[in-house]
């Protein structure tokens, strides 16, 4: 199939996200980057385990006081939640009905900047009630670090996910965004995989000390 | 998956075949997105209770977070479908380099 071919509901293909070239390259290519993107997750966390309640002194707040389990137990439904909800958006592009994808995209994105949010509101505070900050510490800088870049995976992903609903949004589904929508949302997903690790390691063995 | 061969020839019963099929696989993804609530919520509770050692509830949530992991990679990435062999070999090999890493760190970095 070619990426031009003006397709009806009859003959969308099982898997339009591989069924060009282009789409199988990208596919490829994407789980490759994710590879890669495990590799940098591992080495963050693997300096946080290192670094983690490593302080200059005694006036600095340690894992255990400074964690809140209710805002990190919010911030976890929602991440978890938007991965469903990208899960139906994938499902409806399936069956050839991009306004059902678009209508649950949307949904994603707003669980995701709930989450964006949450974040923001966490950093903030434990600069102004801990002064817990990127050069407090090496605790801080560990922390701040491993937390901060997968927050920027979320903001990267937002970006893209509404870059790619405005530039497709009077266009309907085709085999040439097809691929692109699908492979946004495994990028969406990637990003609750390592969400569950920072929820586990970061914060729910930081409550245990 | 199943979905990908399809030639009865009559492309009205295929499409009917096909949504079917993936009517069938969306159910699936919301049991395993309720599984994937129900262990969080275990690995929140566990914590919350205060009243395990941390020798057991280390490991434990470990494993609910890999098992969480299993299903989100598995089913919502679609890994358990036919053709991620190259994206397994993709994830594994990074998985390997990254958890050399972390033994590293965590063992021979102490201080």
């Amino acid at each position: 199939m070619q990426a031009e071919d003006k397709l009806t509901y009859e003959t969308w293909p099982a898997e339009p996200e591989k069924s060009t070239l282009e789409a199988k390259n990208k596919f490829l290519g994407f789980w490759f980057f994710l590879g890669g993107e495990t590799v940098l997750f591992a080495s963050l966390f693997a300096t946080y385990l290192a670094l983690k309640d490593k302080v200059p002194d005694t006036t600095h707040t340690l894992a255990k006081d400074l964690y809140d389990l209710p805002l990190t137990f919010v911030a976890t439904m929602l991440l978890l939640t938007s991965s469903l909800t990208s899960v139906y958006a994938m499902y409806h592009m399936k069956n050839f009905n991009a306004k059902k994808m678009n209508l649950w995209l949307i949904l994603t994105l707003l669980l995701g900047l709930g989450f964006l949010g949450l974040e923001i509101y966490e950093f903030t505070h434990y600069v102004h009630e801990y002064h817990h900050t990127f050069t407090s510490s090496a605790f801080g800088s560990a922390f701040y670090t491993l937390v901060g870049f997968h927050g920027g995976h979320v903001a990267f992903g937002l970006l893209w996910i509404t870059t790619l609903i405005v530039r497709n949004a009077k266009r309907g589904l085709d085999l040439y965004n097809a691929p692109k929508f699908y492979v946004a949302s495994l990028y969406w997903h990637f990003i609750d995989v390592v969400w569950v690790f920072i929820f586990t390691v970061v914060y729910l063995m930081g409550m245990v000390g | 998956m199943a979905n990908s061969q399809l030639n009865s020839g009559n492309p009205r019963v295929d499409i009917e075949y096909r949504r079917k099929k993936s009517a069938e696989e969306m159910r699936h993804q919301v049991v395993s997105f309720a599984l994937m609530i129900f262990l969080t919520l275990i690995a929140f509770a566990v914590v919350a209770a205060k009243g395990f050692s941390a020798w057991f509830i280390v490991p434990f949530i470990l494993l609910l977070a890999i098992v969480q992991v299993i299903f989100q990679l598995y089913y919502f990435m679609h890994m358990s479908h036919k053709g991620h062999e190259a994206p397994s070999l993709f994830l594994y090999s990074g998985l390997l380099v990254g958890l050399v890493t972390v033994l590293a760190f965590s063992t021979i970095i102490w201080w």
